[in-house]
């Protein structure tokens, strides 16, 4: 109402010769300030991406380092098989009292009084309880090492393991921290005697699951998350490419077709949980799958997966020029052969992209493996897809969940390694699409 | 036989019938290509299918079929005692007596008469072989095991035979078909075509089973728990029964969890539609194409990274930020330093949910804006509009169906979303609106009701597939309705 009342009120107070006032001071104003807006919510935009990548990559680039305790270790007949029984039990070897061999090299290597219990505990404590079994696996691999003495690189505690990458304030009071000060002395004193050093992390790489972060790697859950792509691979590209030639070749134009295509489009955007209670029900409940089996994980992140193929399938096939399918057809080729010999080859460089994107998202796809029960404590590696297994974003997650400061190290370190995979195959996808891709 | 050394035969075969039948059509053709109705290639598919279709159908139906047939005829076996009292009894004894024959097979031939004489106990011996038995074992189940076991080694053979066989007399068969006037390319085509619309079908085989599989759940958990108290129940709390114990305990009501979902939803879209939105426009009308080319891909980028990243993040970064920061606050304003923000809440998951929707949001508006005929631009930019104004009153008015469109697609998202939630929004289940506190939502309860082990007689674990239907119907809803607009969008400027 005030635009009505407003002008005749102004003409009456503005001076005939004066410029009217269209107020374009404040419309510029108010362009600039839009403006504004815009680059500020793309800055924003890209801010977080920045703080996302920043907050993994300096959490975990440490995880890539590991500290490690070189030392001579006497494997001696005495504590290894006090009763000289190996030969007959097999037993003996397993469960011989390792970490008994690592105090004694710690002992006499820092020279601490062995009846000291509590710096002997301390002691040991540097060194990570992994080492039993990382000492078992030696002596049952060559038993002839038994009496001999071989230096062994061991792995620190993940807590001194903190302090020697300087993530520990030391300067915090002692019985506040779980670095005590006489281990501090100490690994100053091992790091300069040179036993005591940061290498790189293969650890990370190859071990599975474990309750110590020093002992923890992702290799069990990378090698079922292989597994995983294999089959999502080996499923979804025949039946995505399959489909698609016949909804967008052959297919008439129905009721039928139509209800197909609705679906699809429909199924692309069904929340990823429901394919996880879908796998549940149908794959395990009813056809009797094993739980955590790396083959219902991969049939489930087929189904998820499908839509995604076959909506970029369809898109490539119809980029395809009528020309192609006309010259073929007047030579004499029927309309499969047209379609396999001529217009298939022409869009597999777009049918290639789709599925590797659609792979990528399978790969970092985690709700629906938390319901087929893939969140479990995997130490081995899995021999083939029938067996227990977890996934890398699973594992992320079960990291995510532990309390402990250097498991915060190892699940972005995970994370980093995720990333990686999913940049590789995006910069595949790009790099295919850019070197095959033709404009008609 | 084994099932893969069968499948192996099949294709062996089948390899075989192919070039069998290439020969032939070769040998018919009498040395002229031309002759042929077919490429020999056709023909020799045309043989290899015959060989190989029929046998695996049979192969796939055998398989489902006869264990079902050597359950029964082992059921038969049991005593009258075990079969009259019904069920689960019955399951039990079979399901023993299947360890029992797995455990049979381990034992030499001595072993098993001293079981039948009784003067062995059957569960040591066996525990020796490594087979754990879960209950004593009765004499009537090593009778029952054996007939199971031969049962089923008669099975195998007779399987094995009559598969073979019918992949030979169907190449057989196939081959005597083969002349030169003879259609092959036709027939192989049609088998390929069939193959291509079975492919198709599995798109609408996942839906009918993601219906079909979360109702028939569903309906189970709703003659324990009834429909009302689910859908307007306000109170959440599915005591875990001890096994056994049966019976519904525990309320089990779908409104907190459905409060938490849209509360949080909508903080994220609150967050992501503005910057979205903002970022779509200025992307659109302003940007230069190089800023364009840069900064789209960009922010694509935060839509492929997964989202267990997110969460992630929100549990080690923005959590802990939003707590501290509110503690600094209540502290310069009332001097006590206690924070008002959980470090798990609403916000903190809305938000990072939110940065997780901006590129849904920019990219499909982007996509809107830009369709958007150049001509209603310019008439306003003639005018003498600025491109704001333009943006404000032409643009974005005759976006808008399509932009609602896209927004109904992100929040459909932003329900289902659940990794964000389970590490970001807290597991208590309650109804209040502060966003500072933990709210819960559907996907939440979902993966928290059916991680680890679990049973699927309990409401509790069933309760997750009617949570499941209810979410997957809201996001269909969604969904369908979205694609409606902006189909209906599209086509008006088509």
């Amino acid at each position: 109402m005030t635009d009505i009342a407003s002008p005749t009120v102004r003409i009456s107070a503005r001076p005939a010769s004066a410029t009217r006032d269209i107020g374009i001071k404040r419309r510029y104003a108010a362009e600039r300030r839009f403006r504004a807006y815009g680059i500020g919510a793309i800055s924003l935009g890209l801010f977080f991406l920045a703080l996302l990548l920043w907050t993994v990559v300096s959490n975990g680039y440490t995880a890539f380092q590991q500290t490690t305790i070189t030392l001579p270790i006497e494997f001696t007949e005495k504590v290894i098989d006090p009763k000289g029984e190996r030969a007959t039990d097999g037993k003996v070897l397993m469960t011989a009292n390792y970490p008994l061999l690592v105090r004694e090299a710690l002992i006499k290597q820092l020279g601490i009084d062995a009846s000291k219990r509590p710096q002997v505990k301390q002691a040991t404590d540097m060194v990570s309880a992994s080492s039993r079994t990382l000492l078992r696996d030696i002596v049952v691999a060559d038993p002839s090492v038994i009496g001999k003495t071989i230096p062994v690189t061991l792995l620190a505690e993940a807590n001194v393991d903190s302090a020697f990458k300087g993530q520990i304030d030391l300067n915090v009071e002692e019985s506040k921290r779980k670095v005590k000060d006489q281990q501090v002395t100490w690994m100053n004193e091992l790091a300069s005697a040179g036993v005591l050093k940061k290498s790189f992390n293969t650890g990370i790489f190859t071990f599975g699951a474990s309750s110590r972060p020093e002992a923890a790697g992702v290799g069990v859950a990378a090698l079922g998350s292989l597994f995983m792509m294999l089959i999502v691979l080996v499923l979804s590209l025949p039946i995505g490419v399959a489909a698609s030639i016949y909804l967008e070749e052959f297919a008439p134009k129905n009721r039928l077709t139509d209800l197909i295509e609705v679906n699809i489009n429909n199924l692309a955007a069904v929340p990823s949980i429901v394919y996880g209670l879908l796998g549940l029900a149908v794959f395990i409940n009813f056809a009797g799958m094993p739980r955590s089996a790396a083959v219902v994980g991969g049939l489930v992140l087929t189904l998820m997966t499908l839509p995604t193929i076959i909506i970029a399938t369809r898109a490539a096939l119809k980029a395809v020029p009528p020309s192609i399918r006309s010259a073929a057809l007047g030579l004499g080729a029927s309309k499969m052969q047209t379609i396999f010999h001529h217009v298939l080859p022409l869009a597999m460089p777009g049918i290639l992209t789709g599925t590797i994107i659609g792979l990528a998202h399978a790969l970092g796809e985690t709700a629906p493996l938390l319901l087929i029960g893939m969140v479990a404590f995997v130490v081995d590696y899995p021999g083939s897809p029938m067996e227990p297994s977890t996934a890398l974003p699973v594992q992320i997650y079960m990291w995510a969940n532990e309390a402990e400061r250097a498991f915060v190290e190892r699940t972005s370190g995970a994370i980093i390694i995720l990333l990686i995979f999913l940049v590789v195959m995006n910069l595949g996808a790009i790099l295919l699409r850019r070197r095959f891709e033709r404009r008609w | 036989m084994s099932t893969s050394l069968l499948l192996l035969l099949i294709v062996l075969i089948g390899f075989i019938s192919y070039f069998a039948g290439r020969a032939r059509s070769l040998a018919q053709a009498n040395g002229k290509l031309s002759n042929l109705h077919s490429l020999p290639g056709y023909h020799g598919s045309y043989v290899a299918i015959w060989a190989i279709l029929p046998a695996a159908l049979v192969l796939g139906a055998w398989l489902v079929a006869a264990p079902m047939y050597i359950d029964s005829s082992t059921r038969a076996t049991l005593p009258e005692a075990v079969q009259t009292q019904g069920g689960a009894t019955v399951e039990l004894a079979l399901g023993q007596v299947k360890s029992v024959a797995g455990g049979l097979k381990r034992l030499t031939t001595e072993e098993i008469s001293a079981l039948e004489s009784g003067s062995a106990n059957l569960r040591s011996t066996l525990a020796a072989k490594g087979v754990a038995l879960a209950g004593e074992g009765e004499p009537y189940m090593i009778t029952a095991a054996q007939h199971f076991n031969a049962m089923n080694a008669t099975n195998r053979w007779l399987m094995s035979a009559v598969v073979l066989l019918i992949a030979i007399a169907g190449g057989v068969y196939a081959i005597r078909n083969i002349a030169t006037r003879f259609r092959a390319r036709n027939q192989v085509e049609r088998v390929m075509l069939g193959s291509l619309i079975v492919a198709s079908s599995i798109a609408i085989l996942t839906t009918v089973g993601i219906v079909a599989s979360m109702l028939s759940e569903a309906g189970r958990f709703f003659t324990m728990v009834s429909p009302f108290e689910f859908f307007f129940g306000t109170v959440w709390d599915p005591r875990f029964a001890a096994a056994g114990s049966g019976g519904a305990s525990g309320q089990f009501g779908l409104i907190p969890l459905l409060a938490g979902t849209l509360y949080i939803a909508f903080v994220a879209m609150l967050f992501a539609v503005p910057i979205g939105l903002f970022a779509a426009i200025y992307m659109a009308e302003y940007a230069s194409p190089r800023l364009r080319s840069t900064a789209k891909p960009l922010l694509e980028v935060l839509a492929g990274i997964p989202t267990i990243v997110y969460g992630f993040f929100a549990l080690v970064t923005v959590g802990p930020f939003l707590r501290d920061i509110s503690a600094q606050l209540n502290g310069l304003v009332t001097g006590n330093y206690q924070n008002f923000i959980q470090a798990q809440s609403v916000v903190t998951a809305g938000i990072v949910m939110g940065i997780m929707l901006i590129p849904f949001v920019s990219s499909l508006s982007d996509d809107i804006i830009t369709q958007v005929p150049r001509a209603l631009r310019d008439g306003s930019l003639g005018l003498g509009a600025t491109r704001s104004e333009t943006v404000k009153k032409v643009i974005l008015p005759a976006a808008l169906p399509g932009i609602v469109g896209a927004l109904l697609l992100t929040a459909s998202r932003a329900v289902g979303e659940t990794m964000i939630v389970v590490l970001a929004a807290g597991v208590a289940a309650r109804m209040q609106i502060n966003p500072f506190e933990p709210m819960t939502t559907v996907t939440v309860k979902i993966v928290n009701q059916l991680t680890g082990d679990l049973e699927f007689t309990s409401p509790q674990t069933l309760v997750a597939f009617a949570l499941g239907i209810t979410l997957f119907v809201i996001t269909l809803g969604l969904n369908i309705y979205a694609l409606y607009i902006v189909r209906k969008y599209r086509e008006q400027y088509e």
